[in-house]
């Protein structure tokens, strides 16, 4: 089972949904690792929808697991990327390319929901027509409020900013225009105490 | 009053000080001995002479220097200044608004003429004179925002008002209680204050937000917040806060009253003509606990609100671990004696502290 129910939280953290079939010309349809799930459950409550569907899908550790049960649903475009990063050019033409009307649909870690999302805003998608559905890891994507740099899937609180070495611990305060929770030191008032690393909601 | 200017640091050496006529009129921020969270809105229409209330964007002893301090903040990380590309009419607002009013509230000190769009601008204090086109960002060395923020005390946030809400979409920020405008910048009013306690479930942020939205031109409001910072600093950024969070540890029983500082904002809005945005100034005075007690009213009563406040306030705020320590030394300026309603320091009413 891949959902995780988040504790209520502070009012900049997203809250994810689930994903419904919506009317549409057009549907675009980004996922990660285990948001496969979520888009298999979307095509079997509306099988019409993968007809007119672009699927982007970025498997990550899931590998094989669920690239050939997708391919089976018959999208219009199906594309699968070997990393995000890698999917950014295709998704932005596609944005760009969209008409009214477009229904965009983002499922698995919040980094790429968030970084997805920031896509489809700049380009001018209406929030009313995103929806987002989280599955597989709870790992966030972070920024470090010292240095500005994204430290991608911490999985633990603190953890150490990829950039610039500094203990961080994790926030609930979230941006959506850097698609990032904020990481801010946690041993400043008194160096070198850091407590040992904790699971994300463990 | 012909203002001298102070040269002093807010940093390193920190050699800030407030004269005795910056401690009298010092924004204290308790109308009654103890504190909560509330709405607590003003018209921004004056107040008493000499008041730090009195003008529309004060200026006082600080002014220069905490221009030279903000500089060197934006010389280090210019991500302190941000605007989105639609906010830049704003930033023309802002702009007017400033040199309007500091040259009508200070003429002594800064003189706007203007000839049609052909603008001079005289800053006497900063030893600035700048001719250029007003809206033709071109004829400045900074956007609008920008420039006249590099000349203003205080922090500046600009607030688009679309569906309903604020958006921070634009902002000069370098002397904040503790908060990133790189990381909030794009956000609703909610979203930027959602690490605030307690504050959200008392309903204070839907009833400030339906106040701000009706703000209208000519009917600026204010009002006053406060925390506690540990020497002058008045770069307290999260940015910088791996650097400065130590400092909160230098506290002793004997250095206290110089170094433990009260931090107050004056936060006013003033809806801008053009864009309908709002400007949010914070403007940010710090007071340290020697100088404060001096006015006995003050001390009295900030050893009461310190005292009870709650502890998720206190945490919040910063300076939980370092309270029973704040505590000893206001305690002994404490006699217990009744304080007089309101802010004010009262002084030829309230009686001295008592010996014990």
């Amino acid at each position: 089972m891949s959902k995780f129910q988040f504790p209520e939280s502070i009012k900049s953290r997203p809250v994810w949904g689930t994903l419904e079939p919506r009317a549409g010309k057009a549907h675009l349809m980004v996922a990660d690792s285990e948001g496969a799930e979520a888009l298999l459950d979307l095509a079997q409550a509306d099988a019409t929808l993968m007809a007119r569907a672009h699927v982007i899908y970025i498997p990550r550790e899931t590998g094989e697991s669920y690239t050939v049960r997708l391919k089976e649903l018959g999208a219009a475009q199906f594309y699968v990327g070997p990393s995000y990063e890698a999917a950014v050019p295709r998704l932005r033409r596609t944005l760009s390319d969209a008409h009214m009307g477009l229904q965009v649909y983002l499922t698995g870690t919040e980094g790429l929901m968030g970084q997805a999302m920031r896509e489809a805003i700049e380009a001018g998608i209406p929030h009313s027509a995103i929806q987002t559905e989280h599955r597989g890891s709870i790992a966030r994507r972070m920024q470090c409020v010292h240095c500005k740099g994204i430290t991608d899937d911490v999985i633990t609180d603190p953890f150490v900013c990829a950039h610039c070495g500094l203990n961080l611990f994790v926030r609930d305060h979230y941006s959506r225009r850097h698609a990032a929770y904020q990481g801010v030191c946690i041993d400043a008032e008194d160096p070198g105490n850091v407590p040992e690393p904790v699971r994300l909601y463990s | 009053m012909t203002i001298q200017f102070n040269e002093e640091t807010f940093r390193d050496d920190y050699t800030f000080r407030n004269s005795d006529w910056a401690i009298k009129r010092f924004p204290f921020p308790f109308h009654e001995d103890s504190y909560m969270y509330s709405v607590n809105m003003e018209q921004h229409q004056g107040g008493p002479a000499g008041s730090v209330f009195e003008k529309r964007f004060d200026v006082d002893e600080h002014y220069v220097a905490e221009m030279k301090d903000r500089a060197l903040v934006l010389a280090e990380d210019p991500l302190r200044c941000q605007s989105l590309p639609h906010m830049t009419l704003a930033g023309w607002d802002l702009l007017e608004l400033i040199m309007v009013s500091k040259s009508e509230d200070y003429p002594d000190l800064f003189e706007l003429h203007r000839d049609g769009n052909n603008w001079h601008w005289i800053n006497r204090p900063m030893g600035i004179e700048q001719k250029f086109v007003f809206m033709d960002e071109s004829t400045l060395p900074y956007g609008p925002m920008e420039y006249i923020t590099r000349q203003a005390q205080g922090d500046f946030c600009v607030l688009d008002q679309r569906d309903d809400n604020l958006w921070m979409d634009a902002g000069m920020v370098t002397t904040q209680a503790d908060w990133s405008l790189d990381f909030d910048i794009g956000m609703n009013f909610f979203e930027w204050h959602a690490p605030v306690p307690k504050a959200h479930e008392m309903g204070i942020f839907v009833r400030a937000l339906k106040f701000l939205l009706n703000i209208q031109q000519g009917m600026p409001a204010r009002r006053l917040n406060w925390t506690m910072t540990v020497n002058p600093l008045l770069d307290t950024s999260p940015e910088n806060y791996h650097k400065w969070g130590v400092q909160k540890t230098t506290l002793t029983p004997e250095n206290l009253g110089a170094k433990q500082h009260l931090r107050v904002e004056l936060q006013t809005f003033f809806r801008l003509p053009r864009s309908n945005a709002l400007v949010f100034p914070i403007r940010c005075y710090l007071i340290s606990l020697e100088d404060l007690v001096t006015v006995p009213k003050w001390g009295r009563r900030l050893h009461r609100v310190i005292r009870d406040l709650p502890v998720e306030l206190a945490t919040y705020k910063g300076f939980i671990d370092n309270r029973p320590m704040i505590l000893d030394y206001l305690a002994q300026h404490d006699d217990g004696l009744p304080t007089s309603d309101g802010i004010w320091p009262d002084l030829a009413t309230e009686p001295p502290l008592s010996p014990s």
